[in-house]
């Protein structure tokens, strides 16, 4: 079976992220990018799904201008097949992220498209469940366990009270939680080899979608701080200070 | 103003969560419904309709939404949807699972985790694991929220509304059931907890949470966890309070053994009191703890516990 994996190009999750001057959003420039985390556990867990026999190809898949050829790069080393980078230089929401992949589903007729649960810059935790919904296909979100066969796949997700496993027909759209996997490092002779799999490159514009978005960011700004409080010296002055100035307990 | 909530509950009662994202709906405009799927749902239909900001409650008792699908729930809400101004969930596990499966369906965008509102297009939410916090303005027709609970209060109760029987069945069939492996706890749950107890690294293995457990008793507490603990494997992954866990904002936190690393406190750093007890002086929690205790915490936690 195919496998589509998106994959993100966000500040590198070790950069601390720092707000612009004029407060309109994240400063990028000279800032280290990296492939979103949860994106790699979703390489990760194809190149396995390949490795055990399950999955025929790995198809990586990234949308934005074409410094997010490096993240392609990097899901090749690490053993997935061939990518399409889709040309944009809009900030998408995962709306129209949803429908550019939803154009690339229909093209590649996957049985498994695998997302991560969220991107680590904006933190929306959407563009797998949208996809779901526009394709029409069942999903298994926030994944810590994928079983999957030729018509169906089990998916151990992470929630609130603990686990809860479900059973998806295929094709299905899985995305990752942090314990799913350990995402390898990619070897140099892989990365030279990758270097010679093929990229596809496609226009945004060409796909006949509306790519403006309807959510417009008005200001970005630092959270409140919070100011740290005094050292106690002994529990009996913790118990007194939680009891008489905090009145919590 | 035409609000839609959806519930989240187990079947047998409400979650604080939904409480809590009702108050954040009412913030809104009154005309407030609320969305209970479920089933054999009568009790949670009984509590629902007491909530004083709801004024309709739309009932769905039907086998297919026993288990909260994504799939069902959405295309539920999304029949539901085109008569309302504005959707709302909890963006627990469950809220964030069906939501953007809503929005996708009625072709709208989906605003996450928001944590104030300043009017009814305009709403703030954080970005980069709370390290910026975003004012993100709605054009689109309905707009599809889901609430990060710990920032609203808890709706009152002495309400009495109507119930109206929905006779809608969504049953995708791609999507089933299979179990489910629920934390069994008498303590209350992490996000609707008054006092948190967590532990981290320091406490060395899973058995020395006993300790935890046993002064959060003493307490009426919950028990969390840092991610650190709980990738060395000594509590489930269930227990974590941070960016990748609960997010929770207790009256009272109490952080024992963890050092405060960024990802730590985006989960509890909204907590109206907290407390550090750790053996490192240095360790970066005590910058965002209004109470520091420089102790062994194998010394500090039993005699918390015996004085109180």
């Amino acid at each position: 079976m195919k496998v589509i994996v998106p994959v993100k190009r966000v500040i590198d999750y070790n950069v601390k992220a720092r707000i612009k001057k004029d407060q309109s959003g994240i400063d990028l420039s000279n800032v280290k990018m990296s492939m979103n985390p949860f994106c790699e556990i979703a390489v990760e867990e194809a190149v396995r799904l390949k490795e055990s026999g399950i999955a025929s190809e790995v198809l990586v898949v990234s949308i934005g201008d074409k410094s997010c050829q490096e993240q392609i790069r990097t899901a090749l080393a690490l053993g997935a097949d061939r990518g399409i980078q889709i040309e944009t230089d809009n900030d998408l929401d995962s709306l129209q992220i949803a429908k550019i992949l939803k154009v690339i589903v229909d093209e590649e007729k996957p049985k498994l498209v695998i997302l991560g649960k969220q991107a680590i810059d904006s933190d929306n935790n959407q563009t797998g469940q949208m996809l779901g919904a526009l394709t029409k296909m069942p999903q298994g979100t926030f994944a810590s366990n994928v079983d999957a066969n030729e018509n169906q796949v089990l998916v151990t997700r992470e929630i609130d009270g603990g686990l809860q496993t479900v059973s998806l027909t295929l094709p299905a759209i899985i995305t990752t939680d942090l314990r799913l996997n350990e995402p390898r490092y990619a070897k140099l002779p892989d990365i030279m080899k990758a270097k010679r799999k093929p990229i596809t490159v496609r226009n945004a514009e060409e796909l006949g979608i509306d790519l403006s978005s309807k959510v417009k960011t008005i200001l970005v700004e630092e959270p409140p701080t919070r100011e740290g409080g005094v050292k106690v010296e002994d529990i009996e002055m913790l118990i007194q200070k939680l009891r008489e100035e905090a009145k919590v307990i | 103003m035409k609000i839609l909530v959806i519930a989240e509950h187990n079947n047998n009662a409400l979650k604080s969560d939904t409480y809590k994202t009702v108050s954040a709906a009412s913030q809104i405009g009154s005309d407030i419904h609320l969305l209970v799927a479920g089933y054999n749902c009568e009790t949670v239909i009984d509590e629902a309709t007491k909530i004083t900001e709801v004024a309709t409650v739309l009932k769905a008792d039907e086998a297919c939404y026993e288990y909260q699908l994504a799939e069902n729930i959405a295309d539920l809400v999304f029949n539901l949807g085109a008569k309302y101004t504005h959707i709302l969930a909890p963006a627990t596990t469950t809220g964030k699972n069906f939501m953007p499966r809503v929005a996708a369906l009625l072709d709208v965008a989906q605003i996450s985790d928001i944590t104030e509102i300043i009017n009814g297009n305009v709403f703030k939410r954080p970005i980069y694991a709370g390290n910026a916090i975003a004012t993100v303005e709605s054009e689109d027709p309905i707009k599809v929220i889901t609430v990060r609970s710990s920032a609203f209060d808890v709706a009152s109760r002495d309400g009495n509304a109507a119930t109206v029987q929905l006779e809608l069945i969504c049953d995708s069939q791609s999507s089933s059931f299979v179990n489910e492996e629920l934390t069994k706890s008498e303590r209350p749950e992490l996000p609707a907890a008054d006092i948190v107890v967590s532990g981290g690294r320091g406490m060395q293995n899973g058995d020395n949470f006993k300790l935890l457990e046993s002064l959060a008793d003493k307490l009426g507490a919950a028990v969390g966890a840092s991610r650190a603990a709980v990738d060395a494997g000594f509590v489930p992954n269930d227990m974590q309070v941070g960016q990748t866990g609960k997010i929770v904002a207790p009256n009272l936190y109490i952080a024992v053994g963890i050092s405060g690393a960024i990802q730590h406190l985006a989960g509890m750093k909204d907590s109206k009191t907290i407390v550090a007890i750790n053996k490192d002086e240095d360790a970066p929690i005590f910058q965002v703890a209004d109470y520091g205790l420089v102790a062994d915490l194998f010394d500090a936690v039993p005699e918390l516990e015996s004085k109180l």
